[in-house]
């Protein structure tokens, strides 16, 4: 019951935030995968629950909007209403107990409302599903790695994927990529081997922190291929800025191919000693 | 209405001021405190302000324009948020403001511990000295200072740092820390101890109560941020292992206790800042503060619930469902007194015969910009929703909508408000309110676009970013020069203001200024309240 609720109340407010904001961001971001300029919303996301927290985020930001405006208003109101030239003789009313549990009530309601789309979002995001695919990130100052643990023939390798300050768009692009197939439920794990790093993908709505000692984790199922960009999300020294991290979502056949020619290609660098630490 | 004091207009002349080395630096009159703070206040805003000068000319553009090592970026980061948090927010609302009034509003001669204080204010300037050696001394290798954020979060502040910077750093927090447990020990005393016969707890004016509410958030918080920051310096110099996982520790360990100090440290900035924007909107409405009681009492819960929200700062650190879902409640629950305040301040407006000074024009814009923070911060506490927007330029504008829209217009308030009281001098109308438009454009184009960049992607402390991010940051940069002028206006008005022979009255405001200190001259005598003033019928808000 709740669950149909909630989802009937982000339908309702994808409707209610009507065409300006989603031909807003949609014109922004043409493309997936990376930002825009002046770009005034999220990246467009690519996976059902990305699209679902921006649509919750949305209603959010109509209804932070619908308050401050009304905050302006009564204020505005006052200022001009009741300034010493409009009203010359100031009341001395103190107390309205109807209107003081008005405010009170009103915005636990109101939050209430905004709990349950929470709360359901939450859930999700933090429930993890059987995964087709796990990848373990690990960042490190200042690149990341990316282990694929062996899964039947494929897998048991690893690769780092450092920043490549000649491609564009300049500091979101790496020399290898992480390569997940499209339409899978993907699960990351994310680890660190010196301070804390946090490994985020705009596109894919979130972001895990990576910390040394911790095997954090976090679940995306692209619905399209592309290549997607995003950055290390937690200050960890010098280079911070400079350890983008970018997936590669392609068709299982492209992904069988690139697994294979990653197996050769990575195990030559590989020294052995990295064992698939996931399931 | 509170009767005035007999010997409102006491001489100020016969009050055996010492000498300037003994009146400024053994100081124990709660106004000479107060000044000193206030002044000391102003001195490292002036810092806080030339290093976010240095990252908005930074941000500018992309690439490295200004800064050759990005690491010096970080310490600049650092260093601005340490600042502006425990040397210029802090020492203004709570040493500053809080000295001078906390007294004068509820009847009391001076403080409670005089010689208390003078070491609460001398170890804070203790401590940005402190803050200040860590920038020049080696920090992480190869580069001078601690970049470590000013939530100095381990492992980048015990193994990334391995020059003594941060072990500065640590040691200035600590004296910070120390001075502001002193004075939170000394409000409470003078607050529960001194008040003028007549004045009770529900008759005193919220200003008091703010920074009572204030006092106990900071004597509770502040010896577990000491404890956490002492693991951290014995993890980093006698082989502890308190938040480092080879030794069994853990770093997320060291973010819990942080943030259960760092989330009533956000209370503690912003609740005088409310005491003082209640005064505001009451004098110039002409009309008491409407619901006194739930104004209170929306201060106390605020500083309750501030106690049990801090994870939301720990989204992204891999908290159980359970863990995050508790804390998207609770956070969400401070919203409602934050709104009890809002609206009542909007009452208190309501029906009032509103004479817009200076200012009261802070006031009005804290509550728009406040109200604007706060909506913001009502988004970000949706754990989902804040995957996306953590640690990005989104959680940025939040927070200086708050505090630099929010804390920071209400110390400008302030000025405004008690100059005259403070030093019998008055700055210019104009001025204050030229630099009120000023600051209030200049500060919405500059934080405004932070919202654009942090949805679009762009992480908070970079200092560097992709080709797309630079429109908006570069907008941003305009507004951050629009508010430097802002403070070229402000520094006129104060000069003008000593400059000028026109000396303010007792109570320069009207009928509105109720509270005590109106009662006393401008300035107020060195030693007030020797015959203590009597608190009789209505409360005096």
């Amino acid at each position: 019951m709740r669950t149909v609720q909630a989802k009937h109340r982000s339908q309702w407010g994808l409707a209610a935030i009507g065409a300006l904001l989603v031909t807003s961001t949609a014109a922004f971001a043409a493309e997936p995968g990376v930002p825009v300029p002046w770009q005034m919303g999220r990246q467009t996301p690519v996976t059902a629950e990305a699209l679902d927290l921006m649509n919750f985020e949305h209603v959010l930001h109509w209804l932070a909007f619908a308050i401050s405006l009304f905050v302006l208003g009564l204020l505005l109101y006052c200022v001009f209403r009741f300034n010493e030239k409009a009203n010359p003789v100031a009341s001395r009313t103190t107390h309205n107990t109807a209107i003081e549990i008005a405010w009170t009530i009103i915005p636990v309601l109101i939050l209430v409302g905004v709990a349950i789309p929470s709360f359901r979002t939450l859930r999700t995001q933090l429930i993890i599903p059987t995964a087709d695919v796990t990848v373990k990130a690990t960042g490190h100052a200042w690149y990341w790695s990316y282990d694929y643990p062996k899964a039947g023939e494929d897998g048991g390798f690893t690769f780092d994927a450092n920043i490549d300050e000649e491609k564009e768009p300049k500091l979101l692009q790496t020399d290898n990529e992480m390569v997940v197939p499209v339409n899978k439920v993907v699960k990351v794990q994310v680890t660190s081997t010196d301070v804390i790093h946090s490994w985020a993908m705009p596109s894919f709505g979130g972001k895990v922190d990576a910390i040394p000692g911790r095997l954090n984790e976090m679940w995306f199922k692209a619905d399209r291929e592309g290549v997607y960009h995003g950055q290390c999300s937690e200050l960890c020294g010098m280079r911070h800025a400079y350890m983008p991290i970018v997936v590669k979502v392609v068709s299982d056949q492209a992904y069988a191919a690139w697994l294979k020619e990653a197996k050769t290609k990575f195990a030559a660098i590989d020294d052995g000693s990295k064992l698939a630490a996931a399931k | 209405m509170a009767t005035a004091a007999a010997h409102a207009g006491h001489d100020a002349h016969d009050d055996h001021k010492p000498s300037f080395f003994a009146r400024w630096f053994l100081s124990t009159n709660h106004k000479d405190i107060g000044t000193l703070y206030l002044l000391f206040a102003f001195f490292a805003g002036c810092v806080g302000a030339f290093l976010s000068f240095g990252i908005r000319m930074e941000m500018e553009e992309p690439g490295l324009q200004y800064f050759t090592n990005p690491q010096t970026y970080n310490v600049f980061v650092t260093g601005h948020g340490l600042i502006m948090v425990f040397f210029m927010v802090m020492p203004a609302l709570i040493g500053g403001f809080g000295n001078w009034f906390v007294p004068l509003m509820i009847g009391a001669p001076d403080m409670a511990f005089p010689r208390m204080n003078n070491i609460s204010f001398w170890l804070t300037v203790a401590g940005f000295c402190s803050l200040v050696c860590s920038l020049f001394v080696e920090g992480a290798p190869g580069a001078a200072g601690a970049g470590t954020g000013w939530t100095v979060y381990p492992p980048l502040s015990s193994s990334g740092h391995p020059g003594p910077a941060v072990d500065f750093a640590i040691f200035s927090l600590h004296l910070a820390g120390a001075g502001s447990i002193l004075g939170a020990i000394n409000f409470i005393t003078t607050i529960l101890n001194m008040r003028a016969p007549g004045m009770t707890l529900h008759k005193m004016p919220l200003f008091a109560w703010a920074e009572l509410v204030t006092a106990f958030l900071l004597l509770l918080s502040l010896p577990v941020l000491a404890g956490a920051i002492t693991m951290l310096l014995t993890d980093r110099n006698f082989g502890t292992t308190f938040f480092a996982p080879e030794g069994g520790g853990d770093p997320v360990l060291y973010q819990h206790l942080f943030w259960f100090f760092g989330h009533p440290e956000v209370y503690v900035m912003i609740l005088p800042a409310f005491g003082i924007v209640s005064h505001i909107i009451a004098t110039f409405s002409k009309k008491p503060v409407f619901g006194y009681l739930a104004m209170a009492y929306a201060m106390v819960a605020i500083g309750v619930v501030g106690f049990v929200v801090w994870a939301h700062h720990m989204y992204t650190v891999g908290l159980s469902l359970q863990t995050q879902s508790y804390f998207v409640f609770a956070t969400m629950v401070i919203a409602v007194p934050t709104g009890v305040k809002i609206f009542s301040w909007i009452a208190t407006m309501w029906g009032g015969s509103i004479r817009f000074t200076a200012a009261m024009h802070w006031a009005v814009g804290f509550i728009f910009l406040f109200t604007v923070g706060g909506v913001t911060g009502v988004v970000l506490a949706n754990s989902a929703v804040d995957k996306y927007l953590h640690d990005t330029y989104y959680v940025v504008a939040h927070f200086h909508y708050v505090l630099s829209l929010g804390a920071v217009f209400i110390i400008f308030a302030g000025v405004y408000y008690w100059f005259p009281k403070m030093t019998g001098h008055i700055i210019p109308e104009w001025a204050g309110k030229l630099h009120f438009w000023l600051a209030f454009i200049g500060a919405n184009i500059l934080f405004f676009p932070m919202h654009f960049l942090g949805l679009a992607g762009m992480p908070r402390r970079y200092a560097d970013y992709p080709e797309a991010f630079a429109p908006w940051h570069k907008v941003a940069t305009w507004g951050g020069h629009i508010f430097a002028l802002g403070m070229v206006v402000f520094f006129i008005g104060v000069i003008l203001a000593f400059r000028s022979s026109k000396r303010a009255a007792a109570n320069p405001w009207g009928e509105g200024a109720t509270t005590l200190e109106w009662t006393l001259s401008s300035p107020p005598p060195f030693h007030q309240y020797e015959t203590l003033p009597r608190i009789v019928d209505e409360p005096a808000h």
